[in-house]
């Protein structure tokens, strides 16, 4: 399980809005995958997924806020042999 | 760093999204550095991620009947004209070889305008907690990005122009009750865009920090 946590984005942006799951819930995700779209007042930014698996929660939906270091999202990792 | 120049002249809004989505996909494959797209548009009105649609002052029928196309897009910001009479400009630049920093960026192409401005007697500048760049209390440049794997699209526009100035009593600019100015209206002279794109390049040319 790897959680999908907001990163600092600037000095000064302290949180960001949730504009755009790229993903529904159980979906696969790729790594490097664009996952979230998140929106500070004048840019738009792309979170890409952590790693492989399926996003098996969303934690924060879209149009809610997320603090830099919270948790938006779950996905559990693909089994490694 | 090289910075490849593209001008495009005046095109749709949507052929000028084609090419920096194009521009884009390059610079993020390392195909080439960064590039800077500058041109103007047909008349236009543009609705970012945060554009409440009450911000939309004319009707549908209005705005067909004056040709103006609505695009809803994922730059961030809220609602924005573009006319003939601004100049836009693109930069597709790759903030891992320059700074991860949104806020950074959005301060660095406030400061390309002010200095640009400078060189033509426009006393710019920026107003604390709004993004954008003022002459006194109105709005001159505006700014509005998206940035995906660390890639920058979208951009600013300058109001060059006065007399595409009208076509903003459209809409709230931003969704705020701000009123616009032009470098025309400023200098209270005929300026031409393309006297304003060379200056815009030539600095973004001199900044090192964007050839680091």
């Amino acid at each position: 399980m790897t959680k999908v946590i907001l990163p600092e984005l600037s000095e000064g942006i302290p949180k960001a809005t949730v504009s755009y799951w790229f993903f529904k819930v159980g979906e696969r995700v790729n790594e490097k995958d664009g996952l979230v779209e998140l929106t500070t007042d004048k840019a738009t930014f792309n979170l890409p997924s952590p790693c492989s698996g399926r996003l098996s929660e969303i934690i924060i939906p879209e149009g809610e806020t997320v603090n830099t270091g919270e948790v938006l999202g779950i996905i559990e990792e693909d089994q490694k042999d | 760093m090289e910075l490849k120049i593209i001008n495009l002249g005046l095109v749709d809004y949507k052929d000028g999204l084609e090419k920096q989505k194009s521009l884009f996909l390059d610079v993020k494959n390392v195909i080439i550095s960064q590039a800077l797209i500058t041109c103007t548009h047909y008349p236009v009105i543009t609705l970012g991620r945060s554009a409440n649609k009450k911000n939309l002052l004319a009707s549908q029928d209005n705005l067909l009947a004056k040709g103006i196309k609505t695009y809803v897009i994922e730059r961030g910001g809220d609602i924005t004209y573009h006319g003939p009479g601004q100049l836009m400009v693109y930069p597709i630049f790759n903030l891992n070889y320059l700074k991860k920093d949104i806020h950074w960026f959005l301060r660095k192409l406030e400061g390309v305008v002010i200095s640009c401005l400078l060189d033509f007697g426009v006393k710019a500048q920026r107003v604390k907690g709004l993004t954008g760049v003022w002459v006194k209390e109105q709005k001159i440049a505006s700014i509005g990005i998206a940035i995906k794997n660390w890639v920058t699209f979208h951009g600013l526009s300058i109001n060059v122009k006065s007399n595409d100035l009208k076509n903003f009593e459209l809409i709230r600019p931003c969704g705020m009750d701000i009123t616009m100015t032009a470098v025309e209206t400023c200098l209270k002279n005929s300026v031409d865009i393309s006297q304003i794109e060379a200056a815009i390049i030539r600095r973004f040319k001199d900044d090192q920090s964007y050839s680091a």
